[in-house]
C-alpha cells in the first residue's frame, strides 16, 4: 500500500529553490503528505528523510546543470538503506542548456540507467507531475 | 645487543631475519622451504640453524621472536555486501585491510551458484555485510539462509545491518554454522567503519586460523601472535609515513609490492581531491589502504601477464631495457610458462633479468592503475567539471619497491618508473614526483612486526636501509 508520502527538494550545491517549491505546494493541493527539504541537498539527506517518513518517492530538482553529476549513485544509496523500490523523479535544468537542447533522449536514458524512473525538463506542469504519481502508484483519480 | 628475529613464514620460503635494536642494525638473514604441509617447524628450524651457522648472531642475546604469515595460501576471505559500491566495497576494504586475500566478492541476493563460488574458494572467513544501520534487511536474511543452508564449515562474520544482526546470527546457528556478530562496515551511507570488523579477523585468525593452517606448533617458538603478511606490511608503511613520537615519518608514501602470485599496493595518504573545484564521488578513501591484484604476478601469474600484454608488446619492451638481447633466439612463450612452475626461479642471464624487469613493471602499472583514483570530466552550465573517483595519488611524496625482484633484479628504477603518473594517462591519479626507495633488504615486513612494540628504532632502522633511486634521467 503506498503511503502518499513524498520527499522532495533540490540536491547537491544548487541553491535554486524555486522549482521544488512550486512544485510542492502542487503536491500538497493534490493530496501527498510532502516533507520538503529545501535548497543544497545532499543525497544522503534524501535517503535519510524517505526512510524517516516511510516515502513513496523522492523527487529531486536541480537547475545549475549538473544534475547528471549530482544524481549519480542516488539509487545504489537507496537500494542499501532498504528503499529499493522507491521511485525516483528528476527535474528541471538537469544538464548543461545546449545539452538539454540538442540532446535530449541521451539525457532521459542517462538518468534511466541510473535507476531513475521519471525525468522532466523545466517545462513541465506541476499537474503532469501530480498525474504521473498518481499513475506510477496507482492511486486513485 | 638486543637481537629481534623477525621471521615470515611465506607461501614458498620460511625467511628469518635478525635485527640488533641496540645498534640499529640488520645482523643477517636465512631462509629454508616453507614445510607447513608436513611440519612448519622443520623448515623454521632449517632457517634458524642457517642463521646461527652465518657466525654474526649470538644466540643468547636473542630477547625475541616475532613472526607473520602467508603460508598455506593466506587468510582467504570472501565478501558478500548488498551494492558492490557500497557495503561491499566496504567489505573488501575491510578484509584487504586486515590483511587478507578477498578470494570472492558479491553483491546482491546470492544463488546456490555463488554459494558453490564461495565454497570452492575454501576462504577461511566469510564476511557477511548488507543494509545500511536500520536500512535494507532482505537481502542480508536472504543471503543468511542461503549460507546457513550450504555445507560451509567455516565462520561467518556478520557485519551487516545492526537491526538484523542478531537475527542473522540465528538463521546461521540453527544450521550449524559458526556465526560472529560485530558492528557494521557501513552504518551510515556516507562512513564506513572497518576496525571493529579488522579487530574480529584478528582475532578469528589468531583463535582459529593459525590452528587450521598448521601453525600452531610455531607459536611455542614465537613470541606474541603471528600476523598475516600483508597486515605486516601495511603496519610498516603507516609506521614509516606518519612516524611515531620524537621520530617524524617521511610522509605519504605509496609502497609497490611484487609477488609471484599477485601484486599488492598499499598506500599512505591523506584524501583531498585533485583541485578544489574537483567533485569527489565514492565513499570515502581511507588513510591506509590496501589493493591485491590476485591476477599480477612475476610467477605463478607470469604467463598471465604474458597474454595481457601480446607477445609483439614483450619483444618491444625487452628490445628496449636490454638491446643486446640473449645471442639466441628465445622462445618468450616457452620461457613464461617455466617462470609459472618454477615459482624460486631466480634469473641466470641480463636477458632473464630483463623479462622480469618487463613483467614486474607492467604488473606495476595496471596494479597503479587499479588502486589510483580516476579523474574525468563532465559538462555543466558553468562549463567544465572535474569528478574525482577513489583515491588521488597525485601528490604522494614517497614510493617504495619490495618483493624479491627489487633484492636481487638490477632494473628497480625501470619498475618504479612503472608507477608514477604517465601524459598517456592523465586520469588515472598516480604519483607525479615522488622520492623513490628501493626494500634491497626485503625487510619492510619485519619492520611491521616491530612497529608496535619498538616503533622508533623500527622507524630508524627502516629510514637508514632503504635505498634512495632516482627514478628521472
Amino acid at each position: 500500500m503506498p503511503s502518499g508520502n513524498i520527499v522532495i527538494g533540490t540536491i547537491g550545491s544548487d541553491a535554486h529553490m524555486i522549482g521544488a517549491w512550486v512544485l510542492q505546494k502542487a503536491l500538497v493541493g493534490a493530496g501527498f503528505n510532502v516533507t520538503f527539504l529545501g535548497a543544497v541537498v545532499p543525497q544522503e539527506e534524501f535517503v535519510h528523510a524517505a526512510i524517516e517518513t516511510d516515502a513513496d518517492a523522492i523527487l529531486v530538482s536541480s537547475m545549475y546543470g549538473m544534475g547528471i553529476l549530482d544524481c549519480e549513485g542516488l539509487r545504489e544509496k537507496c537500494i542499501e538503506a532498504g528503499l529499493k523500490d522507491i521511485l525516483l523523479y528528476a527535474g528541471g535544468n538537469v544538464a548543461a542548456p545546449l545539452e538539454l537542447d540538442r540532446n535530449w533522449p541521451e539525457i532521459e536514458k542517462r538518468f534511466k540507467a541510473m535507476g531513475f524512473d521519471r525525468v522532466y525538463r523545466n517545462t513541465v506542469t506541476p499537474a503532469e507531475v501530480v498525474a504521473a504519481l498518481k499513475s506510477d502508484l496507482r492511486l486513485e483519480g | 645487543m638486543d637481537v629481534r628475529l623477525l621471521i615470515d613464514f611465506g607461501s614458498t620460503y620460511t625467511k628469518i631475519l635478525a635485527v640488533d635494536l641496540e645498534r640499529e642494525v640488520v645482523l643477517g638473514r636465512a631462509q629454508a622451504l616453507t614445510t607447513v604441509a608436513s611440519d612448519i617447524t622443520i623448515g623454521l628450524r632449517e632457517a634458524y640453524e642457517a642463521l646461527l651457522a652465518g657466525g654474526s648472531i649470538d644466540e643468547r642475546c636473542i630477547r625475541g621472536r616475532h613472526a607473520s604469515s602467508s603460508a598455506a595460501g593466506g587468510l582467504k576471505i570472501a565478501a558478500i555486501g548488498l551494492v558492490p559500491a557500497l557495503t561491499l566495497e566496504a567489505a573488501r576494504r575491510a578484509a584487504l585491510g586486515a590483511g587478507a586475500k578477498v578470494v570472492c566478492a558479491h553483491g546482491f541476493e546470492i544463488d546456490e551458484t555463488v554459494v558453490a563460488q564461495v565454497q570452492a574458494a575454501a576462504c577461511d572467513i566469510v564476511l557477511l555485510c548488507g543494509g545500511t544501520d536500520g536500512g535494507d534487511k532482505a537481502v542480508i536474511l536472504h543471503n543468511a539462509r542461503m549460507l546457513a543452508a550450504s555445507a560451509l564449515a567455516c565462520p561467518i562474520l556478520v557485519a551487516g545491518n545492526r537491526v538484523v544482526a542478531n537475527e542473522v546470527k540465528a538463521i546461521l546457528e540453527a544450521k550449524g554454522k559458526s556465526a560472529l556478530v560485530t558492528s557494521n562496515v557501513l552504518p551510515r551511507l556516507d562512513s564506513v567503519e572497518v576496525e571493529p570488523v579488522q579487530a574480529q579477523i584478528r582475532e578469528l585468525f589468531i583463535s582459529r586460523i593459525t590452528e587450521a593452517k598448521g601453525l600452531a606448533r610455531a607459536r611455542a617458538f614465537v613470541d606474541g601472535e603471528i600476523v598475516p603478511t600483508p597486515k605486516a606490511t601495511l603496519q610498516a608503511a603507516a609506521l614509516l609515513a606518519d612516524g611515531t613520537e620524537g621520530e617524524r615519518g617521511i610522509g605519504s608514501l605509496v609502497i609497490v609490492e611484487i609477488g609471484g602470485a599477485t601484486t599488492n599496493i598499499h598506500s599512505v595518504s591523506a584524501q583531498e581531491p585533485s583541485d578544489p573545484q574537483t567533485l569527489v564521488r565514492g565513499l570515502p578513501e581511507p588513510r591506509v589502504k590496501r589493493t591485491v591484484e590476485g591476477d599480477l604476478g612475476i610467477r605463478y601469474n607470469a604467463p598471465t601477464i604474458y597474454s595481457l600484454l601480446g607477445e609483439q608488446y614483450c619483444r618491444a619492451r625487452l628490445q628496449e631495457i636490454h638491446p643486446a638481447g640473449e645471442g639466441r633466439p628465445v622462445d618468450l612463450e616457452a620461457h613464461v610458462q617455466a617462470l609459472s612452475t618454477n615459482v624460486g626461479y631466480v634469473p641466470h642471464s641480463p636477458f632473464e633479468h630483463a623479462i622480469d624487469a618487463m613483467l614486474a613493471e607492467s604488473a606495476t602499472a595496471v596494479a597503479m592503475q587499479r588502486h589510483a583514483g580516476t579523474l574525468r570530466e563532465e559538462y555543466s552550465v558553468v562549463g567544465k567539471v572535474r569528478v574525482q573517483h577513489g583515491r588521488n595519488l597525485l601528490e604522494v611524496g614517497n614510493l617504495i619497491g619490495t618483493g624479491g625482484i627489487f633484492k636481487y633484479g638490477p632494473h628497480a628504477e625501470r619498475i618504479l618508473r612503472a608507477a608514477r603518473f604517465s601524459a598517456q594517462k592523465p586520469w588515472s591519479l598516480m604519483p607525479k614526483a615522488p622520492q623513490a626507495f628501493v626494500d634491497a633488504e626485503y625487510f619492510l615486513y619485519g619492520i611491521g612486526l616491530l612497529a608496535d612494540r619498538f616503533p622508533a628504532a623500527a622507524l630508524r632502522i627502516a629510514r637508514k636501509y632503504l635505498r634512495p633511486v632516482r627514478l628521472d634521467g
